[in-house]
């Protein structure tokens, strides 16, 4: 058991592992940063692990699978801000519906298009590549992690800086920070709250829809049912512990991936299996309990301190 | 001297959909380069008429001329494209933006077509301060700077999307005499490079001091434009309540009694781990009125919200009647007869979507004789409504009204009749006449005095000077979290002495371990 989680395959798991994690919460950063909490990110998911697979089938490679899922999921973050912003639906019940929405439409779906309802092994879809790295290949131990991961996770931390940078040096970040910090500020200098907000939930479904893709296109090789398996609240967790900032969720995203790589590792051990499934969900609650706790305290001794 | 009218706004009508007619045959006329004040109560038809200015509402009839040319203006952005630019009274600034990034807000300048310029974006925005001689660091964090500059953020935010009139509302209400003369000394060098500037306010002798002429309002009708000069500030109170303003109170010696609010050592941080409040003890005794001024931000809203259970992690002691409350709830604290008017009615003082009834009694709802065991008393409960409406003068249709739809001075009068109704020994009012008319802000007062001659023990914070020094038996002056100053002769005390201590420009000596009974 040690020395499997002292080898690289068990860091290049944690990066495997991360990803789906790390798109959903750049995805709540984003959306959090505009004021709005986009609780629909597992449904997202839910729908473009599906999307994914059938995208690529249909268009035989996985670019265009890839893009089509992400179009995807522009359309459904556009339709959540339809439903918040001009319909002043409840955001987390707008949500809620997304998300029960995906559960059962995911399986509909895969039954007419495949014939089957539990996963999709009969259509035959396209993954994105694993890349290997020339020169990084060859350092010893290191280049086993960061050599030879799927593209989607290299682009999952190409996107970290670049959402850190469209936040915070681009003029839309600023309006959409303006929008979310202070909404009356932002209209009183002729911004649209309203614009801004559905520009900011659109580019979180594009990017929860980038992490669902990797679910069925890179972590596995197929659609399952269910098979986001509340990464998308867990993403929720990881945007909020790490300050809703891109950075500060990578962080927090890579201690959920390491638990989630963790329990993957732990099923070769006697532990039963159900416990072990509770490892990612039990590190998510004990995480957000200890960062709560964290802050209670933090502001109960700057009271003492006086 | 020829006149030279920039703005013309004739026969402004406005009624909004619940009925209210805001404002009634209204016209107002702008000649460049002056201060213009705009006068009136709390629900005159001011705001209304610069929301109309301002793109905020659209009228019913009338029309607005800018440099001769009738214009429609209909939207916020459509003003400020014309040169209309307005400052809030609760600033609307982004707090964890810097100032420079606050003042592009919206226009940024962009470098490589795709990043924020940001070195350029201070440069303009020192450029433009520096044009109009105003001392900021473009660079702070607008959270960390004091509210005057604030208030000059907002100005120079205005001043950088080309504003040529200016819409100033109440601007001086959270600005310390010395902040104000600062503003003063601004506005008129805006004015001599020909700006025009529209001045609303409620302080009579801020305008005698700084304006050219004035319009007042009075219940949605203009009640004329007056040259300043030629106008005495009992005239300009008359004609905008109808009646003579009682400024000052009659009141006989305070008879202080038993200690009621007894705080020792208390020491409270803010979320920020800033220190607030900084080792303060002081008695309050039933039968006075102990004043606390200052620039707001000094610890006043910290002192406040321990005292009245809000905070509960501070460091020391409070007795409530010799109680000690470290433990207790607000409902414990609230039945040790305490009463609070809260510094923000909307936030914390009322529940805006609920109604008249409903605000009246939240905070006595389960006292036997409006609850029986299982259901409220509907009737008695109306009853005492209509009574409580009447004895403290709330213009409303009904109790039944929604308290979101009355105006500032209502709301705040539904939530002083709803503190006052449970006969309290001990009365905190965080700014209870705050952004209320002359005539409820005068009722209040009076009401605050009334308790206070039968006893009762009046904490009273307040911004307005005016307010403090009347009603005060002692006046403390509250800076960075301590007393700099307390004052048990408050006739003694002039209005520069207390500036200058709410700045902390000076201090009573040494304080260390005082208690002030």
């Amino acid at each position: 058991m040690l020395e499997n989680l002292l080898s690289p395959d068990f860091f290049n798991a944690i990066l495997r592992a991360t990803t789906p994690i790390l798109f959903a919460a750049l995805a709540s950063s984003v959306a959090s940063k505009s004021g709005i909490t986009n609780m629909a990110l597992e449904g997202i998911m839910l729908f473009s692990a599906l999307f994914g697979v059938i995208f690529s089938a249909m268009t035989g490679n996985f670019f265009t699978g890839l893009l089509l899922t992400m179009v995807a999921g522009g359309l459904i973050g556009l339709l959540l801000a339809f439903f918040v912003l001009n319909l002043k639906t409840d955001e987390i019940l707008a949500a809620i519906a997304i998300n029960m929405m995906a559960t059962g439409g995911t399986v509909l779906l895969m039954l007419a298009v495949s014939g089957d309802r539990g996963s999709s092994t009969s259509i035959s879809n396209f993954s994105a590549p694993r890349i290997h790295i020339p020169l990084i290949e060859q350092i010893p131990f290191l280049g086993q992690i960061l050599s030879g991961q799927n593209l989607m996770t290299y682009l999952s931390i190409v996107a970290v800086v670049v959402m850190h940078l469209f936040l915070y040096k681009t003029p839309l970040g600023l309006k959409i920070r303006a929008v979310g910090e202070n909404k009356n500020a932002a209209e009183s200098v002729g911004i649209s709250s309203r614009k801004i907000q559905y520009i900011a939930l659109i580019l979180s479904g594009v990017l929860a829809s980038m992490g669902g893709f990797f679910l069925s296109g890179g972590y596995m090789n197929m659609f399952t049912k269910d098979m986001s398996a509340g990464k998308g609240y867990i993403a929720l967790a990881a945007s909020a512990m790490g300050g809703d900032t891109p950075v500060g969720g990578f962080l927090v995203s890579l201690l959920f991936g390491a638990a989630q790589a963790l329990a993957n590792i732990m099923q070769l051990t006697e532990i039963p299996h159900e416990l072990i499934q509770m490892v990612p969900y039990l590190t998510t609650l004990i995480g957000l309990g200890i960062y709560s706790y964290a802050g209670m305290r933090r502001r109960q001794k700057l009271a003492q301190k006086a | 001297m020829e006149k030279n009218i920039v703005l013309q706004m004739n026969h402004i009508m406005k009624i909004y959909s619940n009925g209210v007619v805001a404002n009634e045959d209204v016209s107002i006329e702008l000649e460049k380069g002056e201060i213009h004040a705009l006068l009136g109560e709390n629900g005159a038809g001011k705001s209304t008429l610069m929301k109309v200015l301002f793109g905020i509402e659209s009228p019913d009839e009338g029309q607005i001329i800018l440099n001769g040319q009738e214009i429609a203006i209909k939207s916020p952005q459509d003003a400020i494209s014309k040169g209309i630019g307005m400052v809030h009274q609760h600033f609307m600034l982004v707090p964890s933006l810097t100032v420079a990034e606050n003042i592009i807000l919206g226009v940024e300048p962009k470098k490589g077509g795709v990043f924020i310029d940001m070195d350029r974006a201070i440069s303009v925005a020192d450029e433009i301060a520096q044009k109009y001689n105003f001392d900021i660091d473009v660079r702070s964090k607008v959270d960390e700077i004091p509210v005057g500059i604030k208030q000059k953020v907002e100005i120079l935010k205005a001043l950088y999307r080309g504003a040529d009139i200016l819409i100033l509302d109440e601007p001086t209400a959270v600005l310390t005499p010395q902040e104000t003369d600062e503003l003063f000394i601004q506005l008129e060098k805006l004015r001599d490079s020909g700006h025009t500037i529209i001045f609303i306010s409620h302080k009579l002798d801020e305008i005698k001091r700084i304006c050219n002429r004035a319009t007042i309002m009075r219940s949605g009708r203009s009640m004329g434009t007056y040259e300043v000069k030629n106008i005495t500030t009992e005239d300009m109170s008359r004609l905008m309540v109808g009646r003579d303003v009682v400024l000052t109170f009659e009141k006989e010696a305070a008879k202080p009694t038993a200690v009621q609010l007894k705080i020792r050592n208390l020491s409270v941080r803010n979320g920020q781990g800033v220190l607030k409040v900084d080792d303060l003890s002081f008695d309050l005794r039933g039968g006075e009125i102990l004043g606390i001024a200052g620039v707001e931000g000094n610890g006043q809203s910290e002192l406040i919200d321990s005292i009245t259970g809000l905070n509960k992690s501070y460091k020391g002691q409070i007795f409530v009647k010799g109680t000690d409350i470290e433990k207790s709830s607000i409902k414990d604290i609230r039945n040790l007869k305490m009463a609070h008017i809260p510094e923000d009615r909307m936030t914390s003082g009322c529940a805006g979507n609920l109604n008249i009834l409903e605000n009246l009694f939240s905070n006595q709802y389960t006292d036997p004789e409006y609850s029986g065991k299982m259901m409220l008393k509907t009737r008695r409960i109306q009853e005492r409504s209509n009574e409580l409406i009447q004895e403290y003068l709330v213009k409303c249709k009904s109790f039944r009204q929604n308290v979101a739809m009355l105006s500032g001075g209502n709301i705040q009068k539904v939530i002083v009749a709803r503190e006052f109704s449970t006969g309290p020994d001990i009365i905190i009012a965080n700014q209870p006449t705050r952004g209320v008319d002359v005539g409820a802000a005068e009722f209040i007062r009076k009401r605050l005095l009334d308790f206070r001659n039968a006893g009762c023990a009046v904490l009273l914070v307040s911004a307005d000077l005016n307010e403090v020094f009347s009603l005060s038996d002692r006046l403390a002056v509250m800076y960075k979290g301590k007393f700099s100053g307390m004052f048990t002769d408050v006739a003694a005390v002039t209005e520069e002495e207390l500036g200058q201590y709410m700045l902390g420009l000076k201090h009573q000596e040494e304080q260390e371990g005082v208690i002030y009974e």
